[in-house]
């Protein structure tokens, strides 16, 4: 590890300024992807600008129906937070199905979202990658492949983004508030991490000293039966193969009227399914038409020759998380009504 | 005074009874020191750099950055290290070329230490370290392990009986079963910490045996043995690793030599732990059964192919266990090996007996299917009379008992003889079984043990045996207690240090057989010798004794393992909710700590059988997921409810204590078991471990 610096921000627009003002510094969050990855050489801050102590740790509803969730909320409070469990339950279980207990303690809700990839070779100093030294290669085109991409890859990089926060919060539409030093914006989470192309160095659409100071949850009805389902090769303790968010509303006749789809484990980006949603919307919620839907989104997938099981695993756990996302709608709308296929549990 | 010769072994009823640990209390309260927790106030501290090439030659080496950089007390590598004895014979179990650190410009192996830093801190010695550069001139390596390789050695002539070639009967089970690379990974990692007064050194070490570090440092430095001192009182897990030495202890060592009187720490990280101190080598096994269709088995076939490195050969002897487990006329056995540009594998947990028992049960699983026979009655039909490998009567083989007790106990009569029978929910699940095998193998090295009367009933037993996590501490003070015909509480034992009288190593699950018989016997000495009234001071002492049948007997542990296993219908998921294990194993000293061998062998055959894997990348030579969110091991949530049981089982003839091992085989098996009952569940056959949801995607439709 390099000797480093060690500071603390008086606000968010002073902390934005103190990185943005040195290429070498770096805001310190809980500290369990950043400090890792100085230990291994990975990172190598000259500054760390802590923000742990700034004034953005709560958990509040806003006015016009949402929740706000400020970044440095803990991903253990953030789990347990009665809003969160009552509105967004779907949140809840991506951040318990994460990391241990000690690690979600200390992360951040904004650390989370900016965790790096877990790629082996990004995380190993002697091989070459092109994520952590822009041009060296990627050792995993033809390497230990398990946990890469499927979808949105480029030959530059095939690795995927880790978080499993990240993935329900796609699927709720949340959006990103990013403070620099001058002024604040919102981006939608769909658009803060970027797929690879030529670029991997660059894992979202974020400069050097934006400061993540929240997150913002849309008033969401369906939301309350979305369900997280992670599958992964470890019962506890282990980054998914393939996850899936998922939100359904039924209209009167019981078909489908909105839902909203994210995978996680499959790309460089937690993966927002348009197409799976587009083939669902507006139709019958049968099974035939949940693993239709599956498989539109999954038509354009490109596995490695390490990782090709994962095409069949998302599309399974896709249709069998709709079928649950279902069940739940239907119980919860207190819709009956024929439900094809879908009420089956098989 | 009666004659102490004829004293009932048990006195006090202390053998077999369940104390608590002795240690228990202060390992809790964090007073029982590791190797690395020793407060030193002189303390600097090392940090290895690693080759980054897997073969070929050190061109030139920079330490002017890292010299200068703050609290850098020193910079070694092979141009300036101090020398070692590098023709020093090093007791066998000694991988020399691994141990001969820092003598010569070669890379053997990619992660190899090439230079070390020594600091006042331990943050500064791993900042110098990567700022040492280094020059390689690098030669092509290979590291592509694989049973087609035309280069191929066979380390020993193949075991045969008959003509397996001519074997016959109309079943024939021909398959191939691969288990992977990989890495023992104790809590407590690696770590040494070693300090030079003029010409004696004394190592704080994290070891399976005090006194084969004594020889092996005094043979590779030169020393007379007297000026080594190595104290181990608490070692945090060892898995077989523990027992030979690896670099970085040398390297602790000849760091501590560039700075006198001050004690050098060295702890692997967890990183360093997959590449410094050894690996179990991965095994391609080809199995082949013949059988009538009653499925008595005529032929034995299996060939094992296994990993060495160039540096130093070290077999896997995968092929070993079918020598001796089932009938048949017919049988070869015979080990292939691939020497490649890669670390020297080592011990882990029931080395040889582990992965070579997956195949074969795998085997005999396939075997009953074939036969339309439970998978308990295939084994029986099979038991030999005699020890197949030896022809020799057993001392005691208990196997058939262990496979109908377990099958009571876990309930195994209700089980649906076909596959993919019984669904629950969005889960299938299935039961199998696989046998557990551990020879009682001899000890490595010899032991002696002291007992003193420290006056007022109380009494000192030592010697310095390595509690490794095992009970030693407990068990010898039970031995020693029942022996001497005193409470628990009046016996203190103490072990772990150089400075005590001879033990072997902690190895091949040997201590109780070994330190508990020197203990037994110096006990019964000392009673002999000094009645039940002795005067304080009195010592007694005796040498393991000879085991007089040792020759005349196949001596061996068997087990019978079940596991339920449940495969999910929508990702192929798999937890193993049951698994429960009956063992034959001799006399049990102490049943809690026993328990707690059995129970943590069989988690670590489940984590096998589901988790475990270092990926090799041979493009580059080195491990490639080298922590532990990368190399699963089983978490909490993996691990279900897990039974050990055992028979009692009487075996006058192992040793007067009629303990076999047990350390070792609850690992054996449990990988089979699980398979067999992923088979079970799904009419899926995997035979490669560890099992993988990708298996059974296809066969339940996802
Ligand atoms: C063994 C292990 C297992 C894990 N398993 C899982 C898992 O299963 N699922 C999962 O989702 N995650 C998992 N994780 C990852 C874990 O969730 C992340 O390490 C954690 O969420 C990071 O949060 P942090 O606050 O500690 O981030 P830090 O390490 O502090 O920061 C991460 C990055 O974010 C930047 N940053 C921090 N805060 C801000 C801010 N407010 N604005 C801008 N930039 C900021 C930092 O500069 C840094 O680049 C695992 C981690 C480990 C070590
Ligand atoms: S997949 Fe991306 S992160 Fe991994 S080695 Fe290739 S470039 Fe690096």
């Amino acid at each position: 590890m390099n000797p480093f610096d060690y500071r603390r921000a008086e606000d968010a627009a002073g902390a934005a300024a103190m990185v943005a003002d040195n290429p070498a510094a770096a805001f310190l969050g809980g500290g369990t992807n950043l400090v890792d990855h100085m230990k291994l050489g990975v990172a190598a801050p000259e500054v760390l600008v802590d923000i742990t102590h700034l004034p953005m740790d709560e958990v509040e509803a806003l006015p016009e129906g949402g929740v706000r969730i400020g970044a440095n909320v803990r991903n253990s409070d953030l789990a347990a937070h009665p809003l969160i469990r009552r509105r967004y339950p779907v949140l809840s279980q991506a951040l318990l199905s994460g990391a241990s207990g000690q690690l979600r303690n200390l992360a951040t809700t904004a650390g989370n979202l900016l965790q790096r990839t877990r790629c082996v070779y990004f995380q190993d100093t002697s091989t070459p990658c092109n994520k952590r030294e822009p041009g060296t290669g990627c050792s995993a085109l033809e390497g230990y492949q398990r946990y890469h991409a499927i979808l949105g890859a480029s030959p530059d990089c095939v690795a995927v983004h880790p978080s499993d926060m990240a993935v329900a919060l796609t699927a709720l539409d949340a959006q990103v508030v990013v403070q620099d030093a001058a002024t604040e914006r919102r981006v939608p989470i769909a658009r803060l991490h970027r797929l690879p192309g030529e670029a991997p160095e660059h894992d979202t659409v974020l400069n050097h000293g934006d400061l993540i100071t929240a997150v913002e949850l849309p008033d969401m009805p369906m939301a309350v039966h979305a369900r997280y389902r992670k599958v992964r090769d470890r019962a506890s303790f282990a980054f998914a193969l393939v996850s899936v968010a998922a939100a359904m509303s039924l209209g009167a006749d019981g078909s489908v009227s909105d839902v909203r789809i994210a995978l996680g484990g499959v790309a460089h980006k937690p993966w927002r399914a348009l197409r799976a949603e587009e083939a669902l919307r507006d139709g019958p919620a049968t099974e035939e038409r949940f693993a239709a839907a599956a498989r539109a989104e999954l038509a354009e997938a490109r596995p490695l020759p390490g990782n090709t099981f994962k095409v069949a695993l998302a599309r399974s756990a896709i249709t069998a998380t709709l079928r649950q996302v279902h069940a739940e709608a239907r119980g919860g709308d207190g819709h009956g009504g024929p439900g094809g296929h879908g009420e089956e549990q098989r | 005074m009666s004659t102490t010769s004829e004293r009932p072994a048990a006195r006090t009823g202390a053998i077999g009874a369940g104390p608590r640990r002795v240690e228990g209390p202060a390992k809790v309260a964090g007073t029982a020191a590791y190797a690395y927790e020793y407060r030193a106030a002189d303390a600097a501290y090392l940090a290895p750099v690693q080759a980054t090439i897997a073969r070929g030659r050190v061109a030139a080496v920079d330490t002017a950055a890292a010299e200068a950089a703050e609290g850098v007390l020193a910079v070694l590598w092979h141009g300036n290290a101090p020398r070692l004895r590098t023709d020093a014979e090093l007791p066998g179990l000694q991988q020399p070329g691994e141990l001969h650190v820092l003598q010569s410009a070669e890379v053997h192996y990619r992660g190899q230490p090439v230079a070390a830093v020594v600091a006042e801190t331990f943050e500064a010695a791993q900042h110098a370290a990567a700022l040492v550069t280094l020059t390689y001139e690098q030669l092509p390596h290979d590291a592509e392990f694989s049973a087609g390789r035309t280069d191929l050695a066979t380390p020993k002539e193949d075991h045969r009986q008959g003509d397996v070639k001519a074997a016959e009967g109309e079943v024939v089970v021909d398959q191939t079963y691969t288990t992977p690379m990989q890495h023992n990974n104790p809590m407590e990692p690696h770590s040494t910490m070693a300090r030079w007064d003029g010409e004696a050194i004394t190592l704080h070490e994290s070891t399976q045996g005090a006194h084969m570090v004594r020889e092996t440092v005094a043979e590779l430095l030169g020393l007379e043995q007297g000026r080594v001192r190595v104290v181990a009182p608490y070692v945090g897990g060892g898995f077989g690793s523990k027992g030979p030495l690896h670099a970085p202890t040398v390297l602790a060592v000849l760091g501590a030599r560039a700075v006198p009187h001050r004690s050098v720490k060295l702890a692997a990280t967890r990183r360093q732990m997959f590449s410094l101190v050894g690996y179990r080598s991965p095994t391609v096994q080809r199995v082949r059964l013949r059988a009538d269709a009653q499925g008595r088995l005529s032929g034995i076939d299996v060939t094992a192919t296994v990993q060495s490195a160039r540096l130093g050969d070290f077999i896997e002897e995968a092929a070993g266990p079918a020598k001796s487990m089932y009938a048949a006329p017919n049988r070869r056995m015979g080990h292939r090996a691939a020497r490649l540009d890669v670390p020297v594998p080592t011990w882990m947990r029931a080395p040889g007996e582990c992965p070579g028992m997956f195949g074969p049960e795998v085997a005999m699983d396939e075997l009953a299917v074939a036969c339309g026979l439970d998978p308990i009655e295939a084994r029986v039909r099979n038991e030999p009379e005699r020890d197949p490998a030896t022809g020799k009567p057993f001392s005691t083989r208990n196997l058939i008992a262990c496979l109908r007790e377990g099958a009571d106990r876990f309930g195994w009569a209700d089980r649906p003889a076909e596959p993919g029978a019984r669904r629950e929910g969005e889960w299938l699940v299935g039961t199998g079984v696989a046998a557990s095998f551990y020879p009682v193998v001899p000890p490595v090295g010899g032991s002696r043990a002291l007992v003193r009367h420290a006056g007022d009933g109380r009494y000192v037993v030592s010697l310095a045996a390595a509690d490794i996590g095992t009970g030693a501490w407990t068990a010898l003070t039970q031995v020693a207690a029942d022996v001497l015909g005193v409470p628990l509480e009046h016996v203190e034992v103490r072990l772990g240090d150089s400075a005590l009288p001879l033990a072997s190593l902690a190895g091949g699950s040997t201590g109780m057989m070994s330190w508990g018989s020197t203990v037994h016997a110096a006990a019964t000495a000392f009673r002999r010798l000094h009645g039940d009234d002795p005067a304080p001071g009195a010592e007694a002492a005796a040498d393991l004794p000879e085991v007089a049948h040792r020759d005349d007997y196949a001596m061996h542990a068997y087990g019978a393992q079940f596991a339920e296993v449940r495969v999910n219908t929508d990702t192929g998921e798999i937890r193993v909710p049951r698994l429960l294990g009956v063992f034959a194993a001799g006399r049990i000293v102490n049943a809690r700590t026993a328990r707690s061998q059995f129970v943590g062998g069989m988690t670590m055959g489940l984590s096998m059988a589901l988790h475990e894997e270092s990926v090799l990348d041979a493009r580059f030579g080195h491990v490639v997921n080298a922590d532990f969110a990368e190399y699963h091991i089983a978490a909490n949530a993996d691990v279900a409810d897990i039974q050990a049981h055992w028979i009692d089982e009487h075996d006058p003839l192992v040793n007067p204590l009629g303990a076999k091992g047990i350390g070792e085989i609850g690992i054996v098996g449990t990988a089979a078991a699980v398979a067999n009952a992923a088979y079970h569940a799904t009419g899926v056959r995997v035979r490669r471990v560890p099992l993988r949801l990708d298996d059974f995607l296809d066969a339940v439709g996802a």
